[in-house]
């Protein structure tokens, strides 16, 4: 009755054989050690659900819209470093996804999607719900193939994890027409070893060359600083990095993407730079004489005017991919490897030069150390507590306390966003979970499902605002289904917070556009989706509510906080024409 | 400055609308491309032409060779090259103007390839300034249409782009 389980059995693997695309397909997930797919069926995935559902070793989990698919697989793949796995439709499906599939793209996040796509014969006549899946997604993914016979589908899987997975990490597609997955049509299977694919080589090691002379520069810097990327957590090099920056005794920052990589409580961290970063972050970039850059990739975000980046300092980059290099600010080192085996080979020398007692430079690193904790001394993240509201900030660090800075965090875009990694140090890789390149809002509420799917005895929680909650709040309804006890924290300001911070700065507090009016009562409608709903108003009831929030292991909490709508994230940098030590500290002060 | 770019490239259908796709996402302009299967029938060689400054161009090949698709890359322009564009024009020729055209195709060792009693077809291969040099050389209401394939290229020498 059931062949894939049938034929799951080791034995059955001598002899040939024969199986129906749809059971290929999840057969070479289960050979790639799959464990949960996320998507939603359709016409022209009947098959492949087919011979899901004739399986048990790969959990599918169904959501409300192909968005969250993609994001709940982010999610889970961000947490893990696992390959995250979607499975849609043709058309509609297909074109869900892509908002997903282009999140991860920008964070380098390995994800295979897996599309359905109308009968070949059809593919080209506008049948329904075709849609041209390889076209539209091209430019946003890592790469993408469209199978034209069943018997390619398991090489063509190989190789799609293959490249998820590997270099610098990303999505690939995978669009089977439906004839292709036909359960009549059955086809000898055999899994490949590896995947072969002569052009495609990325980068096993560092050159050692360039790794000495950037090891000499960086013993012989007076005003060093190492600015540390979302490439370190995704290149697993969070240890080697500490252990690194700790050997050398410089400081350290770090990128949105790259919270966590380096403890943000440890004293030699300088808390996240760029346009939100902090005043000694930024001024330490902005004046360093060695700028060790690891897997991060000069963003836009961070440098403000690239003409005025770090005017003082001899560049070292390290990335897996050598696009990253010198594409927006030329570099005088660059490394071009993965950043586990770079910072090893780095670590290695440091450690046997400092034994010889190479690094000279004690008197200035103790002279720059003190500009920097004179930077430090002026408290950039402080803000003025008010007794009537809460302050977004305030509910953050009450979040941190009340989870002991140990929980899992995701979040959506915008002010939320930068008060979340300002004010919940994360002290471990992989524990801050946000779409730092895209930008989506939307994403915050299926990752933390992803990451709670991956950890289910895990604290997570989603800090959210009330505008970007509601662009994925039918997931609520994925997280009844399947006992998905997520925290919703929701910094409600009833307005779409850096829009308005935007417009009060730029266009002279012409609020366009930025409010929200006829919001839902939240806490009614967690309750309607079967969760628990809190209301929290003052600063008074911040703590506890919070406390009571927590204290439901097993349930959803949305926790709907009302905070002070007229606040606004500090630092921030001045544009257009600033460098990275021109911010703004409060309303109305500037460096 | 002006580039001439050589890919072999998969012969793989998509492969070329990621290299099209890539230099219109990224904002790069391309000026010609050729491109057509070589003698090992899984590789197709592409040669474009794009005019970029050194940083640009670092960048184009760094995304380009970022691909999956391109199997090798290599910018002709940074050494001895040659490099040939093949050029078809129909022209007027009547009168007098009939022997002027055949003079001045004659001149730029251009080969008339049709005749009818009002018009010529002219074939003509060489460096894009040469074929440049000859449409200037027609008076331009003589010109009635003009096709030509792009530049294609190779590297002097012993240099070769193959796997």
């Amino acid at each position: 009755m059931c062949l894939v389980n049938k034929l799951s059995n080791s034995e059955a693997q001598e002899s040939e054989e024969m199986l129906s695309g749809g059971e290929m397909l999840v057969r070479a997930l289960q050979a790639e050690g799959v464990e949960y797919i996320f998507g939603y069926p359709g016409g022209a995935v009947l098959h492949i659900y087919d011979a899901l559902f004739k399986q048990n070793t790969i959990k599918h989990f169904l959501v409300r819209h192909e968005q969250a698919a993609t994001h709940m697989a982010d999610g889970y793949a961000r947490a893990t470093g696992r390959t995250g796995v979607v499975l849609v439709t043709s058309g509609p499906g297909a074109t869900n996804a892509i908002t997903g599939i282009a999140t991860a793209y920008m964070d380098s996040i390995p994800m295979v999607v897996i599309s359905g796509q109308v009968q070949s014969h059809l593919i080209g006549t506008d049948s329904f719900q075709e849609t041209d899946m390889v076209g539209i997604s091209r430019p946003i993914v890592k790469h993408s193939y469209l199978v034209k016979q069943a018997s390619d589908i398991p090489k063509t899987i190989k190789k799609a994890f293959y490249l998820a997975g590997s270099g610098r990490p990303g999505p690939v597609v995978v669009d089977i027409p439906k004839d292709i997955t036909n359960p009549a049509d059955l086809h000898p299977y055999v899994y490949p070893e590896a995947a072969v694919i002569r052009s495609y080589n990325p980068a096993q090691r560092g050159h050692s060359g360039q790794i000495k002379k950037a090891v000499s520069l960086l013993l012989g810097a007076e005003r060093p600083m190492i600015y540390s990327g979302g490439g370190v957590i995704q290149g697993e090099g969070s240890t080697l990095l500490t252990s690194l920056v700790r050997v050398l005794g410089y400081p350290v920052t770090s990128t949105l993407m790259g919270l966590g990589a380096f403890p943000a409580t440890d004293k030699q961290f300088l808390g996240m730079l760029g346009m939100h970063g902090t005043l000694e972050a930024n001024n330490a970039m902005h004046h360093c004489d060695v700028l060790l850059a690891v897997g991060a990739r000069f963003d836009d975000r961070v440098t403000n005017t690239i003409a005025k980046f770090c005017p003082y300092a001899t560049i070292i980059h390290i990335d897996v991919d050598p696009t990253s290099i010198s594409k927006n600010v030329a570099v005088d080192v660059p490394i071009v490897g993965p950043v586990d085996s770079v910072l090893t080979e780095m670590l290695s020398l440091v450690n046997a030069e400092a034994k010889a007692g190479a690094q000279q430079n004690d008197k200035p690193l103790s002279d720059w150390w003190a500009r920097i904790e004179g930077w430090r001394g002026e408290n950039c993240l402080s803000y003025e507590s008010d007794s009537t509201i809460i302050k977004p900030q305030q509910a953050v660090e009450a979040v941190y306390q009340v989870t002991n800075g140990d929980a899992f965090v995701t979040s959506d875009v915008g002010q939320h966003q930068m008060f979340a990694a300002l004010y919940y140090p994360f002290d471990k890789p992989r524990q801050w979970i946000n779409s730092g390149g895209l930008g989506t809002m939307g994403f915050g509420l299926p990752s933390a499902m992803g990451v709670k799917v991956a950890f289910p005895d895990s604290e997570v929680i989603c800090i959210t605002g009330e505008g970007s909650i509601q662009m994925n709040i039918q997931e609520l309804s994925t997280c009844s289904q399947y006992q998905l006890p997520v925290k919703i924290i929701n910094l409600n300001n009833r307005s779409l917070g850096m829009v308005k911070q935007w417009q009060d700065m730029q266009y002279e507090g012409r609020h366009s556009h930025s409010y929200m009016d006829s919001l839902p009562d939240f806490k009614r409608l967690a309750e309607a989706y079967g969760h628990v709903g809190i209301e929290i108003s003052g600063p008074d009831a911040l703590f506890e509510g919070l406390k009571e929030a927590f204290s439901y292991k097993d349930r959803l909490v949305f926790v709907d906080i009302e905070v002070d709508p007229s606040e606004h994230v500090y630092p921030m940098h001045v544009a257009p024409n600033g460098s990275m030590r021109d911010m703004w500290l409060k309303k109305g002060v500037r460096t | 400055m002006r580039r001439i770019i050589s890919i072999l490239l998969e012969n793989e259908a998509g492969a070329l609308s990621r290299v099209v796709g890539l230099f219109a996402q990224r904002n790069y302009n391309i000026e010609t491309l050729t491109v057509a299967p070589t003698e090992d029938t899984s590789l197709s060689r592409l040669t474009l032409t794009t005019s970029a400054s050194d940083v640009e161009v670092e960048q184009i090949t760094k995304q380009l060779n970022k691909l999956i698709e391109v199997v090798k890359l290599a910018d002709l322009t940074d050494g001895d090259h040659v490099e040939r564009e093949l050029m078809l024009l129909k022209v007027k020729a009547s009168g007098a103007q009939r022997a002027e055209v055949k003079r001045v195709a004659d001149i730029f060792r251009g080969q008339i390839v049709d005749v009818t009693a009002s018009t010529y077809a002219i074939q003509l291969s060489g460096t894009t300034e040469k074929l440049d040099a000859f449409i200037g050389a027609l008076s331009e209401s003589a010109i009635l249409e003009v096709v030509r394939t792009g530049v294609t290229g190779l590297s002097r020498g012993e240099k070769v782009l193959a796997l």
